[in-house]
């Protein structure tokens, strides 16, 4: 069967673009939201930017993890 | 300006990075530079535990000289080291454990502070390499504050409250502990000390990578592509500067985030089941 298509080059870089969708969306509703608290409700900043952050790391985690899966899976 | 001051770092670092003959983009071998001395022994450090090493003296000198002799009108090293410590009180602690949370105030101010000043190496001149950016610190680092949470879990409850209250919910029906224990127990014992290891690890890396990246590419631009790739040179320049500010950010930020995620876990495995 001839070979009709054929991807050359590392392929964890799709890898990662791909991972990196989900997370990316992720922190946008996330940090919009917290904005969105922060203008309604000036007096609770500090609360909502903490959690704001929590969320974050927890979100940005996962783009990470697809970075670095990349570099293991050589 | 900046390429006057990062330029020389270039040859000083010995990076892979153009020399001349050639684009050298970063690879992974920036993370495994040979052992110093010692080579094949395992306690033969290479240039990033040299760093670590490095920054952690710097950090203790500083401590331990701001605190030396506490006066009630502090001096000016004083006052660093009181915002340093009021940050974490006010900032991480009170705000997610609360009051009773004081007691754990030592071991979160050397986490955040070790971690800050590891990650901040990779953005001063000469250095270039953060501590954190390879494996080593953040797992153990990590695996200190999982064994800090969980020795406080056991301490306030009770071994079989602690997991009574971390495995099994209250509130859930009956046949979905059989789904939801086994998704708690990865997430609670496995997955946190694993996230907050590859979290700050693989944010340091990216980040010297880009930094490698953006230096190497102009050195080779400004001087040894076609004149025509000039202004590219300074583009990358403009941006080596630009993301030298935001590893920065980074720096401090990934800092803030493992304090704060390790409170949080300390603060919820001290708390009543909800």
């Amino acid at each position: 069967m001839d070979l009709l298509a054929q991807v050359s080059g590392n392929v964890n870089a799709i890898g990662y673009g791909l991972a990196a969708i989900g997370p990316g969306i992720g922190l946008g509703i996330l940090i919009g939201k917290a904005l969105e608290g922060m203008a309604r409700q000036p007096e609770v900043t500090g609360v909502l930017r903490t959690n704001m952050f929590i969320g974050i790391a927890l979100v940005e985690a996962l783009a990470l993890i697809g970075l670095v899966a990349g570099f293991i899976f050589t | 300006m900046t390429l006057i001051t990062f330029a020389p770092t270039q040859v000083l670092a010995g990076l892979s990075a153009a020399e001349g003959n050639g684009f050298h983009p970063p690879t992974l071998s920036e993370f495994f530079p040979g052992q110093l001395f010692g080579a094949g022994t395992w306690w033969g450090p290479s240039r990033i535990n040299l760093i670590g090493l490095l920054m952690a003296g710097l950090l203790a000198l500083f401590f331990v000289s701001a605190f030396r002799k506490p006066g009630v009108v502090p001096g000016r090293l004083q006052m660093l080291g009181e915002m340093g410590v009021t940050f974490v009180r006010s900032q991480i602690i009170d705000e997610v454990i609360g009051k009773q949370g004081r007691r754990f105030l030592p071991y979160l101010v050397t986490l955040f502070f070790m971690v800050f000043v590891l990650n901040i190496a990779g953005v001063l001149p000469t250095l270039n390499m953060a501590g954190t950016a390879v494996i080593g610190v953040p797992m153990f680092l990590a695996g200190v504050s999982w064994l800090v949470f969980n020795v406080v879990g056991v301490q306030t409850h009770g071994l079989g409250g602690y997991l009574r209250n971390n495995l099994f919910p209250p509130g859930v029906p009956k046949p979905l502990y059989l789904l939801l224990t086994p998704i708690e127990a990865i997430s609670t014992f496995v997955l946190r000390p694993v996230t907050l290891t590859i979290r700050l690890m693989a944010n340091m890396m990216a980040g010297h990578l880009m930094l490698v990246l953006f230096f190497a590419a102009s050195s080779y631009l400004l001087f040894e592509a076609q004149p025509a790739l000039k202004p590219l040179g300074v583009a990358a320049v403009a941006m080596g500067f630009a993301f030298t500010l935001f590893e920065i950010l980074v720096a401090g930020l990934q800092a803030y985030i493992f304090t704060l995620l390790t409170a949080l876990y300390i603060g919820g495995a001290m708390s009543e089941a909800h």
